[in-house]
């Protein structure tokens, strides 16, 4: 079976995901926000082609979109590189063809590199809304390649397009053609009758490698300097530059051959295509004058953040209520079944009652990553960097940034990956930096808890957005403060695409949504779960036959219930503090003392380095335990509440708000950032921000509650 | 006449580019090259950020790089 390698290569937010997706039944994210599949996506099926009666293997690599062959951002890098230095058989350019003009400059760009192409017109049915009708027969002739209409979305020109694939790859070679002007065309003519002259044995058609050698390409000039025919070939070369110098009026060879490829894409879309209805104003434009609106836009764009966590936290309770009554029972039957023996308690009060804390969250969690999901695909987010930049800029920040920080209220670590977007490595670095004061998701379980015990469920939608918000504030100021400080420099350019509003496809959030919430589940299956029984393990180990036995015979001279119960919770604290995780919490305790910490209150922020999640299970084993069977419900928030100050909660709120991001973030990060010396900078800057941070919230709320 | 001079509602033809080559590439891979019409669709509070239409892409600046296009009224 022959195999075919195919290079799916486009500008961002032309649906290249959706074609493979259309193509193959794959799983691929789609964004509207470019570069969303920054990673390089494989798909690969075999298909039978009746005109040959023969089964090819076809493999399809999607590459980051591009909009144009530069190094200006990673992902164009990444496509560049790939389509220049890979193995590859043909490159399929994917084009919006409701913006032809500008697609066709990618694609000239593509046909230089002198592989086999083929060009796929998707989006054909949006484009016949507006008015717009494409010739591709006559754009197939003027390209010199197959030209496939297609839309992705209705799945119409799938089959033409893997045909085409097949007959594609039965040719030798390519047939594309850009035509420059005549001075460049004269001097193309040149080089290659010179070439054919020589029987130069070439890997790309002689044109093209004309092109190369005029465009000055520097890896192809590498590759014949040490060839016989270099002396030969260099003067016609600079003799033809001399002659494009002189009817142009630069010197640049770049500013000439853009010229020339908008040239190209100008004419060749000035040919193939007829504009019929005058389209007043597209629907997306009608949007855009509310959501963009100098005076409602930010506004509006607030409200849409407050209801989403509104609704993360009203929706998502019902479900919580549920499994949280779930694992209860669950626990009991546990209990029931293996008696209340180490097993017994290790399955119950360890496995069940940890994981249980975590899954009860997972209902905000998709909730809230269902929100991201929907600004993301549906075009949204380029609106709010467009809206915010002026914001943000101020802050030593891009408009761009604010993808990677809301992506940040998510998951940490796809929102390190997402500052890839960001092309200057400065507000890289300061976006990276400042991206773990953006609560993610799993921190939400901590507020939720803590929220709920201290204010009360009414307030504690309230009291989350509050959190939210100023940990984005604080974000903001020490972005402000490493920009004038410590990354001191030029700014990226601002000049970003505003994709079409689409519709979501219901199908790729589902994928999206449906993705996070099985890692998330993963997660808790296996760190949470492993960490949760160390926890368990931790604070029940050694056991101290003193303290048993001293109450043992306390509580049974004991006289009234409640007197007996008070020494059983006495027993299983002072247990606790002599078992290993209360010696690392004591060990650590005076560090966290001037914040109002217990030692169960640090324990549980180390076991937070793991995993935010947690946080809230090392709590449930450390503050539960023992009254578990006394407690009908709500027991962790019960003695949360009676254990824990009002000033030292708010001050725990704000250190897990700003503290170091969990062990896979902080591997991400340390990626992202280019080495391990900045994941050590990242520790003492997190860390000792939220110290201080947390003893001015723990002093500032004594000195009003009166504490 | 630069384009951050412009106003919401502005149609200009873009005369010259005053960028230096990582902007131009930027510029010309937008379709933002002399010769072409701009219509100005937007602009944030104090104008720093533009929203420009050309070409059929719409595309948005900041006040910094729209300095950078010269344009004529038209």
């Amino acid at each position: 079976m022959k195999k075919i390698m195919i290079a799916l290569a486009g500008q961002p937010n032309v649906g290249k995901s959706s074609l493979v997706n259309a193509i193959s039944d794959a799983h691929l994210k789609v964004g509207n926000f470019s570069g969303v599949t920054v990673d390089k996506t494989e798909v690969e099926f075999v298909y039978h082609d009746p005109k040959r009666d023969a089964d090819y293997e076809i493999h399809i690599i999607d590459l980051p979109g591009a909009y144009s062959l530069t190094d200006y951002t990673i992902e164009e890098k990444v496509t560049k590189q790939f389509l220049r230095n890979d193995d590859y058989d043909i490159i399929v350019n994917v084009v919006d063809a409701t913006n032809l003009q500008r697609n066709l400059l990618l694609t000239t760009q593509l046909m230089e590199t002198g592989r086999k192409m083929i060009v796929v017109l998707n989006m054909m049915d949006e484009a016949q809304k507006e008015g717009i009708e494409i010739d591709a027969e006559q754009l197939a002739r003027i390209l010199g390649v197959p030209v496939i209409k297609a839309s992705a979305a209705q799945g119409e020109g799938i089959d033409a397009l893997k045909s085409a694939m097949v007959e594609v790859y039965e040719k030798p070679q390519t047939t594309a053609k850009v035509i420059y002007s005549d001075v460049i065309e004269e001097e193309i003519t040149r080089i290659v009758a010179f070439l054919e002259e020589k029987h130069y044995r070439s890997p790309i058609p002689y044109r093209q490698l004309a092109v190369r050698l005029l465009q000055e390409d520097t890896d192809w000039y590498k590759r014949m300097h040490d060839e016989p025919i270099w002396i030969e070939i260099l003067p016609i070369l600079r003799e033809g530059l001399q002659h494009i110098y002189l009817h142009s009026e630069t010197k640049d060879l770049d500013a000439i051959f853009a010229d020339e490829h908008f040239a190209f894409a100008k004419g060749a879309k000035m040919e193939v295509m007829a504009l019929h209805s005058m389209r007043a104003q597209n629907p997306t434009q009608k949007i855009d004058k509310l959501l963009i609106n100098k005076f409602l836009g930010i506004p509006l764009f607030l409200f849409f953040m407050w209801a989403l966590f509104q609704l993360t936290f009203t929706i998502g309770a019902v479900p919580m209520d549920w499994i949280d009554a779930g694992f209860g029972w669950l626990g009991e039957q546990a209990h029931a079944v293996l008696g209340d023996g180490i097993l017994g308690q290790v399955v119950a009060d360890g496995i069940i009652a940890g994981v249980g804390a975590v899954v009860m969250f997972l209902p905000n969690i998709l909730i809230l990553f269902l929100g991201i999901a929907l600004l993301e695909t549906t075009g949204y987010m380029a609106r709010v960097a467009f809206l915010l930049d002026g914001f943000f800029h101020k802050f030593g920040l891009h408009g761009k940034s604010f993808i990677p920080l809301v992506t940040g209220f998510g998951c940490t670590v796809p929102a390190y990956m997402a500052a890839r977007t960001l092309k200057n490595e400065r507000e890289r670095l300061i976006t990276l930096f400042i991206l773990g004061f953006m609560s993610c998701g799993a921190r939400l379980p901590i507020y939720v808890l803590f929220a709920g015990a201290f204010f009360g469920q009414d307030q504690a939608g309230n009291i989350l957005f509050l959190i939210y918000i100023s940990g984005a504030l604080l974000g903001l100021v020490m972005a402000k403060m490493l920009k004038t400080f410590v990354f001191k420099g030029e700014e990226e350019p601002f000049v970003m695409e505003m994709p079409k509003y689409r519709w979501p496809s219901w199908r790729l959030i589902w994928h999206t949504v449906y993705g996070q919430a099985l890692s998330y589940l993963k997660k808790a299956g296996t760190f949470i779960l492993a960490a949760s029984i160390l926890v368990w393990f931790a604070s029940n180990y050694p056991k101290s036959d003193t303290i048993a036995s001293t109450y043992a015979a306390k509580i049974e001279h004991a006289s009234t219930p409640e007197q007996k119960q008070r020494l059983q919770n006495e027993r299983t604290s002072a247990q606790l503090e002599q078992s290993y995780l209360g010696r690392i919490g004591k060990a650590t305790e005076p560090f966290f003392a001037p914040l109002g910490f217990d030692w169960r209150m640090s324990v549980a922020l180390e076991a937070g380095l793991t995993a935010k999640e947690v946080v809230v299970s090392t709590l449930g084993v450390l503050y539960a335990q023992g009254d578990s069977a006394d407690e009908q419900n709500g027991g962790l928030i019960a003695a949360l509440r009676s254990n824990i100050s009002l000033p030292a909660a708010i001050a725990f709120i704000v250190f897990v708000m700003i503290y170091l991001p969990c062990f896979a973030a902080s591997a991400v990060f340390t990626r992202e950032a280019g080495g391990w010396k900045y994941l050590v900078y990242l520790f003492f800057f997190t860390t000792g921000t939220a110290w201080v941070m947390a003893l001015l919230a723990y002093h500032i709320t004594r000195v009003i509650v009166g504490g | 006449m630069v384009l951050s001079q412009l106003h919401k509602g502005d149609t200009a033809e873009i005369v010259k580019l005053k960028a230096d080559k990582i902007l131009r590439d930027r510029f010309a891979s937008f379709g933002i090259l002399p010769g072409e019409q701009v219509v100005i669709h937007e602009c944030s509070l104090a104008k720093q950020t533009i929203e420009v239409e050309v070409g059929r892409s719409t595309i948005a600046l900041r006040k910094e790089e729209a300095d950078k296009i010269e344009v004529e009224a038209t």
